[in-house]
C-alpha cells in the first residue's frame, strides 16, 4: 500500500434514513452520546474517505452534543472534526473545540454581482485579471497595501466589516449583505496573543494560498428565476465576482494558541478525547470563554479582510471599465462564514435552546424568518455561496425551513477534495493546466504553478452531486450556477 | 509502519493528507531530525535552493516532551513567515534534556520575494494530526501534517 499510513478503520454499519442521509448508531463506538449522520448520495458515500466516519463519530462523543453529529456531502477528513462537520453543544453542559472551527477562523465566501455580461468582459479579461492580481496580494505570507497600527487592528477585532466600511473600504449596504452583518459579538482583544497580532497586522486585504482564490464568473444557468431576480441576477451570462479567503495568519495563530491551552485545560476538567486535535473545553469555563472571545476577534478580522478585498475588486473594475462601481451595479449578494462557532437558538426536543454551533467546512443556510437575517432576506431565506474547483464552477443557493430541523440550518461549503495535493501535482503540471484552461477561455494568474496544479478539477468531487445531495435533502435549493472566466490565486 | 528511507532528509507523502501536506523527515540524531523536518516545512512553502541564508534568527524553546519541542519549533518557523516575511534554508539545531527538553537553534534565510523565489503553499499551522516522533533501529523519524 502506498505510504502505508492510510485506512486503519473500516466503514461503520449505517442505517438509511433517506436516499441522501445515513445514520451511525451510538452502539458503534463506546462513548458516543448521539448518533452521527452523513448526508451524501450513495455514490458520494461510497467514495467518502474512512477518516470521515472515524472523526464524525469521535465528535459524537463530545460532552453536551445535541441531536446528531453531522457531516456534509463534501466531507473529508480534517483535524479533530472532519471538514464538513456540524455539531451543536449545549451552552451550559457542552464544549467548544477549535478543531470544530478550523485553523482558518471564519474562512468564507463572498459574492458580488455586476450588470456586465460575458461579451463586455471577454475583450478586457486579461487586463482585468492582471489588474486584480496586482491589487489583491496572494500567496505565501502575502502582505497587504493597507498599513495598520495596533490600535486599528484592535478596532478591526471589535468591529469587523464595520471598521472597513467606516474607513473607506466598501459600501454601508455591504454590511446588511454579510452574515451577522460582518461582526461577531463578544470579541475581546485582550484574549488574543501578541504573536497572533504580529502575524496578522500586515495581511489585511490579502488572499492567502491553498484553495483561496478570487474568480470572475458568469451566470451559467438560473434555477429559480423569481428569486434570482430579487437578488439582482437577471440572465445567464451576467458577470459576478466570487472570492474565498479567511483570517490569514492572525486566525491561524489564535487557533494554534488555544489548541495548546486546551490540551492542559482538558486534564483539569477531566475530559478525554480520542484525538489531540479534538481538544476542547467546557463552553462556560474560563478557557472556553477566552477562546470564544479570541475566535470572535479573528472572525471579525476575516470579515474586514473580505470587505477590503471587495473594495479593491470594485476599484479594479472601475479602472478597467472606466465606470463607477455603482454604475456597474457591483452590489454584494452575500458573505458567508464556513469555519466558525457561534451561539444560536435551535429547536431541540420541542423547545428552543441556546447552543454553541460549530460549522467546519459547512455553511449556515437559514430559511425564511430567522431573526438573524436582514430584512431583505427575511422572506426568502439566506443566500448560500458554494465555491467549486476552478474547472467545475460554483453555485448560489438559498437556505430552507427544512434546514432548521434537519441540520441546524447548515449545508455544505464546496465540492470537497478527493486527492492529496502532493499526488495532484504529480499528475498535473501547473503550466499545462493554465494553458488548458486558457483554451477553455479561462484566464488564470497564480503566484505558484505547483499550487495551481494542486487545485486541478480532478482532485475534487463532482460539485453537482454534492449540491444535488442537499437539494434532495431539502436543506438548500439551487438559485443559479456560475462558471469561471478568470481566476487569481496564491 | 513505514520503512523509513534514511538516505533522504524528508519525503512528501501522497496518500494521507487530502487537503493538506504530509511529510516524513529522518535523521541519525534528534538534532538532524529537527533540521530535516524544518527543511521540509520550508520546502512546503518555497524552493529553498533559492533562499539565501543571509538573515539569522535564534530560537530557544522548552517543552516537557520531545514531540511538543518539535511541534513548537516548527510552529515558530511558520510564525516568522507571517510576522517578518522570512523563509529559511539553513538550520543548526541543538536539543538537550535536563528537567525539560530544551532546543537552541540558529536558522538562516531571507525575506521572500515572489518575483525571485519559487513560492509554493502558505502553511497555516503545524497540526497534531497523526503527529509522530520515533526512534528506530536506523535512527529518528517523524510524521507531520501541516495545514495549508
Amino acid at each position: 500500500m502506498p505510504d502505508d499510513h492510510a485506512a486503519e478503520f473500516a466503514k461503520p454499519p449505517m442505517k438509511k434514513i433517506s436516499d441522501v442521509c445515513w445514520e451511525i448508531d451510538t452502539s458503534f463506538k463506546e462513548g458516543m452520546r448521539v448518533p452521527a449522520r452523513i448526508y451524501a448520495m450513495k455514490k458520494l458515500l461510497d467514495e467518502m474517505d474512512v477518516g470521515v466516519f472515524e472523526q464524525i463519530t469521535n465528535v459524537a462523543c463530545l460532552p453536551g452534543i445535541q441531536k446528531h453529529a453531522i457531516c456534509m456531502p463534501d466531507g473529508h477528513w480534517g483535524y479533530g472534526f472532519p471538514i464538513g462537520g456540524v455539531a451543536a453543544f449545549d451552552t451550559k453542559t457542552g464544549v467548544i473545540s477549535p478543531g470544530g472551527i478550523g485553523f482558518d477562523i471564519n474562512c468564507g465566501m463572498r459574492l458580488l454581482r455586476t450588470n456586465l455580461t460575458v461579451d463586455d468582459v471577454r475583450p478586457k479579461l486579461k487586463e482585468l485579471v492582471d489588474t486584480l492580481f496586482k491589487a489583491v496580494p496572494a500567496g505565501v505570507g502575502a502582505r497587504g497595501a493597507i498599513k495598520l497600527t495596533r490600535a486599528q487592528l484592535r478596532a478591526i477585532m471589535l468591529n469587523g466589516s464595520k471598521w472597513a466600511v467606516e474607513n473607506g473600504y466598501g459600501w454601508s449596504e455591504d454590511l446588511d449583505h454579510t452574515e451577522d452583518y460582518g461582526l461577531i459579538k463578544g470579541a475581546d482583544p485582550e484574549k488574543v496573543s501578541d504573536k497572533a497580532q504580529t502575524r496578522g497586522i500586515e495581511q489585511l486585504g490579502t488572499l492567502g494560498s491553498g484553495n483561496h482564490y478570487l474568480e470572475i464568473q458568469y451566470v451559467e444557468r438560473i434555477f429559480d428565476e423569481e428569486l434570482a431576480k430579487k437578488w439582482g441576477i437577471h440572465q445567464p451570462g451576467q458577470i459576478c465576482v466570487m472570492f474565498h479567503c479567511g483570517s490569514r495568519g492572525f486566525g491561524h495563530q489564535v487557533a494554534t494558541d488555544y489548541l495548546n491551552t486546551f490540551g492542559d485545560a482538558m486534564k483539569r476538567y477531566g475530559i478525554s478525547v480520542r484525538d489531540r486535535e479534538l481538544a476542547c473545553a467546557p463552553f462556560s469555563s474560563k478557557e472556553g470563554q477566552d477562546y470564544f472571545h479570541a475566535m470572535a476577534c479573528a472572525a471579525n478580522g476575516a470579515f474586514a479582510n473580505r470587505q477590503a478585498i471587495a473594495s479593491m475588486t470594485r476599484k479594479c473594475f472601475e479602472k478597467v471599465f472606466g465606470r463607477s462601481a455603482e454604475d456597474l451595479d457591483m452590489a454584494q449578494i452575500y458573505d458567508v462564514a464556513h469555519n466558525i462557532a457561534k451561539v444560536e437558538q435551535h429547536e431541540i426536543d420541542g423547545h428552543f435552546k441556546d447552543v454553541v454551533m460549530h460549522r467546519k467546512g459547512a455553511t449556515r443556510c437559514f430559511g425564511p424568518h430567522r431573526p438573524e437575517l436582514p430584512a431583505v432576506y427575511q422572506p426568502t431565506g439566506q443566500p448560500v455561496i458554494i465555491g467549486g474547483s476552478m474547472e467545475t464552477g460554483s453555485f448560489l443557493l438559498v437556505g430552507t425551513e427544512k434546514a432548521m430541523t434537519e441540520t441546524f440550518g447548515s449545508t455544505m461549503h464546496g465540492s470537497g477534495r478527493t486527492m492529496s495535493r502532493t499526488k495532484a501535482k504529480h499528475i498535473v503540471r501547473g503550466s499545462e493546466l493554465q494553458q488548458q484552461m486558457q483554451k477553455h477561455g479561462i484566464y488564470v494568474r497564480s503566484v505558484s504553478m505547483s499550487g495551481l496544479a494542486e487545485e486541478a478539477g480532478l482532485a475534487y468531487k463532482n460539485l453537482n452531486d454534492v449540491v444535488e445531495t442537499m437539494e434532495i435533502a431539502g436543506v438548500s435549493r439551487k438559485v443559479c450556477s456560475l462558471k469561471p472566466l478568470g481566476n487569481i490565486k496564491g | 509502519m513505514v520503512s523509513g528511507n534514511f538516505s533522504k532528509k524528508f519525503k512528501f507523502l501522497e496518500e494521507i493528507a487530502i487537503a493538506d501536506v504530509a511529510f516524513e523527515a529522518y535523521g541519525t540524531t534528534e538534532m538532524e531530525l529537527f533540521e530535516n523536518a524544518a527543511l521540509a516545512v520550508e520546502e512546503t512553502m518555497v524552493n529553498t535552493a533559492g533562499i539565501n541564508p543571509k538573515v539569522k534568527k535564534e530560537i530557544e524553546i522548552e517543552a516537557d516532551e520531545l514531540d511538543k519541542l518539535l511541534f513548537d519549533f516548527l510552529s515558530e518557523l511558520v510564525y516568522y513567515k507571517d510576522a517578518e516575511a522570512l523563509l529559511f534554508s539553513k538550520f543548526k539545531v541543538n536539543v538537550g534534556k535536563n528537567a525539560k527538553y530544551k532546543l537552541m537553534a540558529e536558522v538562516s534565510g531571507e525575506p521572500f520575494d515572489s518575483s525571485k523565489h519559487e513560492l509554493r503553499n502558505d502553511i497555516k499551522a503545524i497540526t497534531w494530526h497523526m503527529f509522530k516522533v520515533e526512534q528506530t533501529a536506523k535512527g529518528w523519524k517523524c510524521l507531520i501534517i501541516v495545514d495549508v
